[in-house]
């Protein structure tokens, strides 16, 4: 197993598209080979391949050989990543709105003393 | 809590935040409009913010710098698109080297603060926050804030316990 600080940019990048966002859903509990995988889309094997081509660049899925097939796997550890630097960024602003609540409420018990 | 509401997109790097105070507009654009009370609230208590510059009109500039438990400072600044006191503030959060001029090739973070009257007691504010690549978002975090986050919660937590007898009695 590789272990690289994760590239934020090229995971964003792959989730902004519909058809990627649901090969990650599909590929979280399934078994399916890019050519089964394939078969749920209205485009080509060839188009579909690719999508998963930059899935596996973004380190958003992997490619793993179970017997004699290759099954798409999502790379759950990924997703919480890009997941969480959002989540992080509400957390900053729930801080500083927290902080501001505070300040606000500061100046009500300055005015009743 | 005051936040009512959190939108997140991914696709597009945008959160955008609903927060309810119990204040008046002016009262909550003087959190922004006064330096000495956005240092208090900008960074958390281990990475506090010092504000050198503010000039809160289009055109104008914020410079500010953030020090660290071990001293560290870490310098940013505001370009300011527009400012209508005390409804509308848009600005670009930048950093800057250590001599205070722009990292220009560090892209920006672009803020949209919205402060609306709902009744005579209560204000929104509507933060509405984009980033033009993850490694903007990326950047901004690590300027101290997560280590800062879980202590900042803490005496948060304890600064509000005092003012929640005066709140919940609605």
């Amino acid at each position: 197993m590789q272990i690289a600080p994760p590239n934020y940019d090229r995971m964003f990048g792959a989730l902004a598209d519909a058809t990627r966002r649901d090969i990650v859903r599909r590929a979280i509990g399934s078994d399916e080979g890019v050519a089964e995988l394939a078969e749920h889309y209205p485009m080509s094997f060839a188009a579909v391949q690719k999508h998963v081509a930059i899935l596996e660049r973004a380190g958003m899925i992997t490619k793993e050989r179970i017997g004699r097939r290759k099954v798409v796997r999502t790379n759950l550890e990924a997703l919480r990543i890009a997941r969480g630097l959002l989540d992080q960024y509400e957390e900053l602003w729930r801080g500083r709105i927290s902080r501001m609540t505070a300040l606000v409420a500061q100046d009500l018990r300055e005015e009743d003393k | 809590m005051t936040v009512t509401d959190v939108r997140k997109d991914a696709e597009t790097l945008t959160m955008t935040l609903d927060a309810e105070f119990e204040a008046s507009p002016d009262r909550v654009w003087q959190l922004w409009a006064d330096p000495r009370q956005l240092e208090r609230w900008w960074g958390p208590p281990t990475y506090p913010a010092t504000v050198t510059a503010h000039d809160l009109r289009s055109g104008g500039r914020v410079e500010y710098h953030m020090t660290g438990p071990g001293g560290d400072q870490s310098r940013g600044y505001w370009e300011i698109v527009e400012a209508d006191a005390p409804h509308r503030l848009v600005f670009r959060d930048g950093f800057a080297d250590a001599d205070g001029r722009p990292n220009s090739d560090m892209p920006l973070n672009e803020v949209c603060v919205m402060i609306n009257k709902i009744s005579d007691e209560q204000t929104r504010m509507s933060i509405e926050s984009k980033f033009p690549d993850a490694a903007a978002m990326e950047q901004v975090l690590a300027m101290g804030m997560e280590q800062g986050l879980r202590e900042a919660v803490g005496q948060i937590d304890a600064i509000l316990a005092g003012d929640v007898a005066s709140t919940t009695g609605r």
